[in-house]
């Protein structure tokens, strides 16, 4: 019988999520997972020069749920014993989010499930806790291809952002610099082999919101100083020379790591004011698999004497596993949606922020 | 008949003022096409564009990953979209492009992906960089539809 206790080893949680290019769920119990289905099309992305988004609502709903018979199946559990269904509400792309949040609604109702809405980058924020769990709070580094931002992880349903990208994601600039210099996508990967052949030093890019106090980080900028250095080298060359490329990537991975590492200086210096009991910094998203962005924030945290986790891979990039986590999480705190739960494009996860304005912040009714 | 019109600006901020004239001009059902390379300032120009129309400021993320933004303005939606990623254009009708087209205010960036969806109203407008300043650009602005020939002339 379900009752909202749970049994000792934690609540079982089926999670949906599908708000990217993806489609996956997961069932939990407690922190274990038993059973996991990512249906992507993952082998597609190269070929086309560009991850492939899904924007299909139909093609989505299709998928999830055999995605969730799947999970099921693996984790051997019916989807009676279930305690509570958790989906991605937002924010993503929306046709993706609304086949995930449909899909959940007429499993609950069917089942008389409880059901709750979780938001993405709260899966993310919370999977430090899934994989080592971790005391709050901590800070969270999220740095993916759509988003960049600091976060103090209070409570699982309390994130307060310290600062965050005012226009592209680092993924996006790493797979628009991949764009323009010829080199395969996703361009995290593809950007970070051919540095590791270059010279960091030959070309100095600039540090961008670095002379600036606070968190917020910008990276538009310097793709557009990468493509001008880019065309003034093809000119002089008569063609992009493979050591250029190589050391092109150099200097732009240099760049955006020195920036990050900078910045989440200035966030670490914050979180510690709070004298958290056990300081941690913990980093989400694909970006977070990049070696030397990786082993710049390692030294920090050896330098300000703080934990350092980085959860595997694949629950740092987009999955179900971190959605069941962070729904178990709220689960356990009470919280319950019904059938009114929407579908949210837009969803920041602190909605106390002042929002991070670019581009035309010095506009009339600004 | 073709009509065109450009404009020299040395600066970002420059190319702000453009975006926000250009944005007090549009209404629903209008639709602006956004061509440049990467690192051009397209997303620079519409966001500059967005934010004037907001009633508070908001942030503005990239459309390229989400690949759709939607800002609610006080009578109409604006759509903000980035069509990098799509790979056929029947995608566009998926995404709910053509009523936007007629519903919305639409910016679009990489047009090209629209093929033969193009709306023939629409407005183009090309960033071409200046070989003489990393900063400066020319905005050239080229229409079809007689509904641009006022608002143009007074911009």
């Amino acid at each position: 019988m379900r009752n909202g206790n749970a049994s000792p080893n934690g609540p079982v949680v089926l999670g949906l999520e599908s708000s990217c290019d993806d489609t996956a769920a997961a069932v939990l119990q407690g922190s274990k997972i038993l059973g996991e289905v990512v249906v992507g099309q993952g082998a597609l992305h190269e070929s086309f020069g560009g991850v492939v988004p899904e924007i299909a609502a139909r093609a989505h709903a299709e998928r999830i749920d055999l995605c969730v018979a799947d999970a099921l199946a693996q984790a051997e559990v019916a989807l009676g014993d279930v305690d509570c269904i958790a989906v991605t509400a937002g924010p993503g792309l929306i046709g993706g989010v609304m086949a995930g949040v449909m899909c959940a609604k007429g499993l609950a109702l069917a089942h008389g499930t409880p059901l709750i809405g979780v938001n993405h980058l709260a899966g993310h924020a919370l999977t430090p806790r899934l994989t080592d769990n971790l005391a709050m709070p901590y800070l969270m580094l999220l740095v993916s291809g759509g988003h960049c931002q600091f976060l103090i992880v209070h409570a699982p349903d309390r994130f307060q952002r310290l600062g965050g990208t005012i226009d592209d994601a680092p993924g996006e600039a790493f797979d628009k610099t991949a764009r323009l210099l010829g080199l395969a996508q996703p361009g995290g990967p593809s950007v970070e082999a051919e540095a590791r052949q270059g010279d960091a030093l030959r070309f100095v890019f600039p540090r961008p919101l670095l002379d600036r106090p606070g968190c917020d980080l910008s990276f538009s900028g310097l793709k557009t100083a990468l493509m001008r250095t880019r065309d003034k080298e093809v000119a002089a060359d008569g063609g992009l020379r493979r050591q250029t490329r190589a050391d092109l990537c150099a200097g732009f991975q240099l760049a955006v790591c020195d920036v990050l590492v900078k910045k989440c200086a200035r966030a670490i210096e914050q979180y510690l004011s709070l004298s958290p009991r056990v300081p941690a910094l913990a980093v989400a998203g694909g970006v977070a698999a990049n070696a030397s962005i990786r082993a710049g924030l390692q030294q920090l945290c050896t330098r300000y004497d703080m934990r350092f986790v980085a959860p595997p891979l694949a629950l740092c990039t987009d999955n179900a596993a971190m959605i069941a986590w962070a729904g178990g999480e709220l689960y356990q705190l009470g919280y319950r949606d019904d059938m009114t739960l929407a579908a949210r494009p837009r969803w920041p996860l602190d909605q106390n922020a002042v929002p991070l304005l670019g581009s035309g912040r010095k506009g009339a009714k600004a | 008949m073709q009509r065109k019109i450009s404009f020299h600006v040395p600066s970002p901020d420059e190319t702000e003022i453009l975006a926000r004239r250009l944005g007090d001009c549009l209404r629903r059902g209008d639709c602006l096409l956004l061509s440049g390379p990467i690192g051009a300032g397209k997303s620079h120009f519409a966001r500059a564009l967005i934010q004037s129309r907001l009633r508070q400021p908001e942030e503005i993320p990239s459309p390229t990953f989400t690949l759709v933004q939607i800002y609610e303005l006080d009578f109409s939606e604006l759509w903000h979209c980035d069509l990098y990623r799509l790979s056929d254009p029947l995608e566009v009708i998926e995404l709910g492009l053509l009523e936007a087209f007629d519903d919305a205010i639409c910016l679009i960036e990489w047009p090209d992906r629209l093929q033969d969806l193009s709306p023939p109203t629409a407005l183009h407008l090309e960033i071409v960089a200046d070989p003489k300043s990393i900063l400066a650009r020319t905005i050239i602005l080229t229409w079809q539809a007689p509904s641009w020939d006022k608002r143009m002339s007074t911009l």
